[in-house]
């Protein structure tokens, strides 16, 4: 479907002609570059009072902020709004919008049932044109709202950019305090918001680079309790964890494969790391390279036919990519500088890393076969990127300078557009490291 | 006479006896409670890990991005084999440790073949391998805090600590 980006013009001609114009569809296009955020309505659901009205005005907050913090949407100051919308049942009376210059407006209801789940609706309506774009009606029980919320965020997203959403996601990181030479790390989980924030360990041992599993309901990542770094399994609903596999020494940089069947790792011996696979039902393990290098932070592609990986084999830490048996492995990274953490984009067509050049750290993306180098942002340090599942938007963490009595240090989460814009901090309550974007959790 | 050169030489002695110093007292705990700042110390007990250190020194260095035994390690090193021979109950576990200026698998991978670098020069002086253990911190436990060329230079170390 072509997609046309509605421009000034159009936006003026529509402003000036007499009842519904003619104009551009209401689409925005996010891959060209900076977008002016399109102006959006949404007032809050409505409900029959009590609970379901406080459920409503949720609802919506949740959904405005989550529009707003994509940066493509600016919804509107609800002060502003001159129609008191009553539920999705009526027509709005869209010259009321119209003349506050929105050009989309959600309304929606939220209702208790009989059985004490809560039921949402919402409308997205195409002001200028008059038209209803989509509709959908979610039941829940009451605890799960936020959900509601985020899927609904995801739906206007989609109707609107032509792109799958990324709000009904959460993150799996580091939660970091403590002095500099002392710091107390603790596996954390929140929805991609900031809700929900959880720990998962204590901080009585070291933890380190958490990933999802495709089903979101497991975690694996690197531990030092019982002394030793070692991979380990985190079910997050049991609270049980496992040690993957039975390798002698050091075991670290985990990744869960696109179907959730292999965990790839790092194994280090007498100094060498090399990758190895672990088939989570058979327990085989399968050696994927055996260079005498460092061969670490491996990646799968979405289709699950090769890896991405981080190899110093050629004398400085590079970019690889080679069949997700193993076998011949390809450099792809030749800019000036070190590359690290290379993350295969879930739509397949990109490859972030961690570049370090010239005493400056960067997030950068290039397409598997190294073409296209494109740097997002750079800072003393920057590293870690991941990708949330519409492949359009990437988090990583920024740590501040320490100076000699070990102030500053900060370190901290943010979110990046593809396109380099947008630039922003994910709040959490502590210090942050080492983000892993979930799936959608639908 | 002979009581005389008795009660001269008892004067000597006792003389003798009071003009040498007494002797050290044996280094102990710290000053009394709530007293100004004492010193504390004990002995520096054979085999412990303040006897390496003080004998051999614990701990070797790195240049940036590299694993290479520089000549000056080397002879730490050598040191350590000699100490190590000498308490032949000892085993030890050797930490590879890095800067920050890099990212944190890699760098877990790089303390890793640190600390397997000191390891092998060991084993070559003839320490058996089974006494000696390694494990990577990466970039997670600075010696030294700060986000300077010094403190990186203190940070790029293997440490060799006694189990």
């Amino acid at each position: 479907m072509k997609l046309r980006r509605l421009t000034l013009l159009g936006m003026l001609a529509a402003l000036l002609a007499l009842g519904p114009a003619a104009h551009a569809e209401l689409r925005i296009d996010i891959t060209s570059g900076k977008v002016e955020p399109l102006p959006i309505a949404i007032p809050d659901f409505t409900g029959s009072g009590g609970d379901d009205s406080q459920a409503g005005r949720d609802v919506a907050q949740v959904v405005s902020a989550d529009l707003d913090r994509s940066g493509l949407f600016r919804p509107l100051d609800p002060h502003s709004f001159i129609e008191n919308v009553a539920g999705t049942d009526a027509q709005p009376r869209f010259g009321d919008w119209r003349q506050i210059s929105a050009q989309a407006l959600v309304t929606g209801t939220s209702k208790t049932q009989p059985d004490g789940r809560l039921r949402v609706e919402f409308r997205l309506w195409d002001v200028f044109a008059e038209q209803q774009l989509t509709a959908f009606g979610y039941t829940t029980t009451r605890p799960n709202w936020r959900r509601v919320a985020h899927i609904i965020a995801d739906e206007i997203y989609k109707r609107i950019t032509g792109e799958d959403g990324y709000f009904d996601t959460r993150i799996v990181y580091v939660s970091e305090s403590g002095p500099a030479d002392k710091r107390v790390k603790r596996l954390a989980l929140m929805d991609m918001d900031g809700a929900n924030n959880r720990f998962l360990t204590d901080g009585s041992s070291l933890v380190l680079t958490p990933r999802f599993s495709p089903t979101a309901q497991e975690i694996t990542y690197l531990s030092y309790a019982r002394g030793a770094p070692r991979v380990y399994l985190f079910n997050i609903d049991t609270g049980q964890q496992e040690a993957v596999g039975d390798f002698p020494g050091m075991t670290f940089a985990p990744r869960f494969s696109p179907d959730g069947n292999r965990v790839v790792l790092s194994r280090a011996e007498n100094g060498v790391s090399n990758l190895f696979a672990l088939d989570l039902r058979t327990r085989r393990t399968t050696r994927l390279t055996s260079s005498q290098a460092i061969d670490t932070s491996p990646s799968y592609s979405p289709d699950g036919s090769k890896i991405a990986f981080n190899s110093d084999r050629g004398g400085s830490q590079q970019l690889y990519v080679m069949g997700a048996e193993g076998g011949d492995a390809k450099r792809i990274s030749f800019g000036s500088g070190k590359y690290g953490t290379p993350v295969w984009s879930p739509r397949g067509d990109l490859i972030a890393f961690t570049k370090i050049d010239g005493g400056s750290f960067y997030i950068g993306v290039m397409r598997p076969d190294g073409s296209g180098e494109r740097l997002l942002t750079r800072d003393f340090l920057v590293e870690g990127p991941t990708w949330a599942p519409n492949g359009r938007v990437l988090m990583y963490f920024r740590q501040a300078p320490t100076d000699s009595r070990g102030r500053g240090g900060s370190t901290r989460l943010y979110s990046i557009d593809l396109t380099g814009s947008n630039q922003r901090e994910v709040i959490t309550p502590q210090d942050a490291s080492d983000p892993a974007w979930s799936p959608l959790l639908r | 006479m002979h009581a005389k050169l008795m009660a001269l030489a008892a004067a000597v002695l006792l003389l003798a006896a009071c003009s040498s110093p007494p002797p050290p007292a044996a280094p102990g705990p710290g000053g009394p409670p709530g007293g100004p700042p004492g010193i504390t110390g004990g002995p520096i007990a054979p085999g412990s890990q303040q006897d390496l250190a003080a004998t051999a020194g614990d701990r070797i260095f790195f240049n940036f991005d590299s694993s290479e035994i520089t000549p000056e390690s080397r002879q730490i090193l050598q040191r350590q084999a000699d100490w190590l021979r000498k308490y032949p109950n000892v085993s030890a576990t050797i930490e590879g440790h890095c800067d920050e200026r890099g990212t944190r698998e890699y760098n877990l991978a790089l303390g890793e073949r640190r600390a397997a670098a000191a390891r092998n020069v060991l084993v070559a002086a003839g320490i058996p391998a089974a006494r000696l253990a390694t494990i990577s911190y990466g970039k997670e436990r600075p010696a030294v805090v700060g986000s300077s060329e010094d403190a990186y230079a203190q940070n790029r170390r293997a440490v060799t600590t006694v189990n």
